[in-house]
Formats: structure tokens, sequence, C-alpha cells
């Protein structure tokens, strides 16, 4: 697949690797700002808190 | 003839292409799963550190122009608070210095991305019965990190718009786990099923509260929501508020702790 990508990718070395390079921030960002944040919640990671709707006297 | 072996493939390339691209997808994910880790633990905290910093202005603001969301109702009922919106702040001195946070009214997803939250239904700061708080162990923010760091006796401050509320972590003879007269330890881990230690007197579902109890909630062990550490407080004293400033009497609970 790598390679694939690699040898469709236009231009010189350089911008080969500028291109590369571009590839995977936007890829990057793709999962940090809208992959996880939507895939987190539903992953029994990060809960902190007890069922809490206590019968006390308030 | 060198046109027909360029184009024909043996078994020997099959197999490389198909294990090439498992070997490559495998990677792939592994990279993928390290990036979530780094996400979790750093990218979060940004978010968090963003939200907490307008909840914490906002509170300030409201403060100085004299609003108290806590103030109890003409007719002495608990104002309704609303959802996300900063209560109190907290302070502990053997996490830090510069450990200030302000806590939110609520404890779901989005209210605990802003800040440490208190549980809606439990009592507000410094009244009888328990005041609880959730708060993220691991990015979000990550407030209650450390919380195992603390110790028996150790001061918990919660700032409110009137009071600075002093309160002491249970424990007995300076270890924290053991039970004090009152048949409760300053920290337990319990199963995330244990709604009981919310009540106004923890694990006891009929008592009538006679004092002010503090909460917090967290996961446990580090990393996982396998269980919850539970972190027990006690109102020792409650100081008025006059100004931002802290005084002299709630400072001084920050001389000789080391984290």
């Amino acid at each position: 697949m790598y390679t694939w990508i690699w040898r469709r990718l236009p231009g010189t070395l350089a911008v080969k690797l500028f291109e590369t390079t571009l590839l995977v921030v936007l890829i990057v960002a793709l999962l940090f700002f809208v992959v996880f944040p939507w895939i987190e919640p539903h992953l029994p990671i990060s809960q902190v808190t007890v069922p809490g709707q206590p019968s006390g006297h308030q | 003839m060198s046109g027909a072996t360029a184009t024909r493939y043996t078994l020997g390339d099959t197999l490389r292409f198909v294990l090439r691209a498992i070997g490559q997808t495998l990677i792939t994910a592994g990279v993928v799963v390290l990036l979530f880790v780094v996400y979790e633990v750093y990218v979060t905290n940004y978010f968090a550190r963003e939200a907490q910093t307008k909840v914490k202005h906002a509170l300030a603001k409201e403060w100085t122009q004299g609003k108290d969301p806590l103030l109890p109702l003409p007719d002495g009922s608990l104002p309704k608070l609303a959802t996300g919106n900063g209560i109190a702040n907290l302070y502990i001195p053997r996490l830090g210095r510069d450990y200030a946070w302000t806590v939110v009214q609520g404890t779901s997803d989005a209210d605990l991305e802003k800040g440490p939250g208190h549980y809606a239904a439990t009592a507000l700061p410094g009244r009888l019965g328990n005041f609880a708080v959730a708060g993220h162990r691991v990015g979000k923010g990550e407030p209650f990190l450390n919380l195992d760091h603390v110790r028996a006796a150790d001061a918990v401050i919660v700032e409110t718009e009137s009071h600075w509320y002093i309160y002491r972590v249970k424990g007995a003879h300076g270890d924290i786990t053991a039970a004090d007269s009152d048949g409760l330890p300053g920290r337990e881990i319990v199963t995330p099923s244990d709604g009981s230690v919310l009540l106004a007197v923890p694990d006891h579902l009929d008592s009538r509260p006679n004092e002010a109890l503090m909460t917090m909630t967290t996961c446990h062990p580090k990393f996982t929501a396998a269980k919850r550490m539970i972190v027990y407080a006690r109102l020792q004293r409650a100081l008025p508020r006059v100004s931002s400033t802290m005084p002299a009497q709630v400072a001084a609970l920050y001389n000789g702790v080391s984290g």
C-alpha cells in the first residue's frame, strides 16, 4: 500500500517527501480531532463516576 | 519471453504480496493505537485545560460581581445550578501550590471535560451531608491524577463565594486506609457500581448526616476503569471569605507539605 502511494505521488524526491509529510499530518489531524473524539466515549477507559442519585437527605 | 515472465506472478510473488499487506496493516494498526494513547494522555489535556480556564474565569467574574451561585433561595430551598458551570474552587496543598481546579456542576462526560464535577444530587460544599466530586485520573485535564498521593489528615480546601472550607482527609493513626471513629477510611477502592459512597452518610442508606463530608471519586488503577478510588474528607472548619486572597489560616496549610 505504502509503495503504491509513493509511486503515485507526483514530482521529484523532495516534492514527494513534502507530500508525504503533508499526508501524515492530515491523517494524524483527522485521527486526533475527528476519529478519536468520536470513538472515545464508546470505550470503557475514562469513566470516573459511580452511579450517583443517592436517596440522601438533601 | 521476458515480457511473458514480467506479467506472470509466481506463487512466491503472491505470498510475498499477501504477507507484505498483512505486515503493513499490522504496523499501521499499531501506530494508530499509539497515536490514540498520545491523544488520551496529551491532546485531551490541552482541550480540557482550555475549558477549565474558561469556567474558572467565568466563576471568578460572577464572584467579583457579588453573585453567589450557591446562595439558598429566599424560601430556603437550594438553588438550581446549571450543569457545566463552575460552583467552587478546589485546592489540595499536598498536590502542589499550583493545584487549583474550578469544580463544575454535574458529572456527565461534557461536564467532566471542563474539570472535576459535583454530583448534582449530593450536598453543596460545607453543608451537612456529602459534597461529592468526580474527576478524571488520566487525560481530560487529569485533576485527580495524583489523588493517591494524598495522606490521612491532609487538607482539602474548597473556596466558594462565601466561605473557605477546610476539609481533612479521613483515616486513623496516619493511615489513610484505616477507618476512623465513623467507620470510614480516608481512601478506599470500590467497584464502579458502588453508588453508596455518595450517600449523605456513605454506606448507610438510612442514616441522617450529622457531619459535613466530602467525597472524591476517580478511576483506578490509572488508565483503566476497572475500579473506583474514593477519598473521603471531613469538614474541619469554615472561614468567611472576604476577598479572593487566601486568608493566612488557609495559606498556612501549604507550609511543610510536600508531594
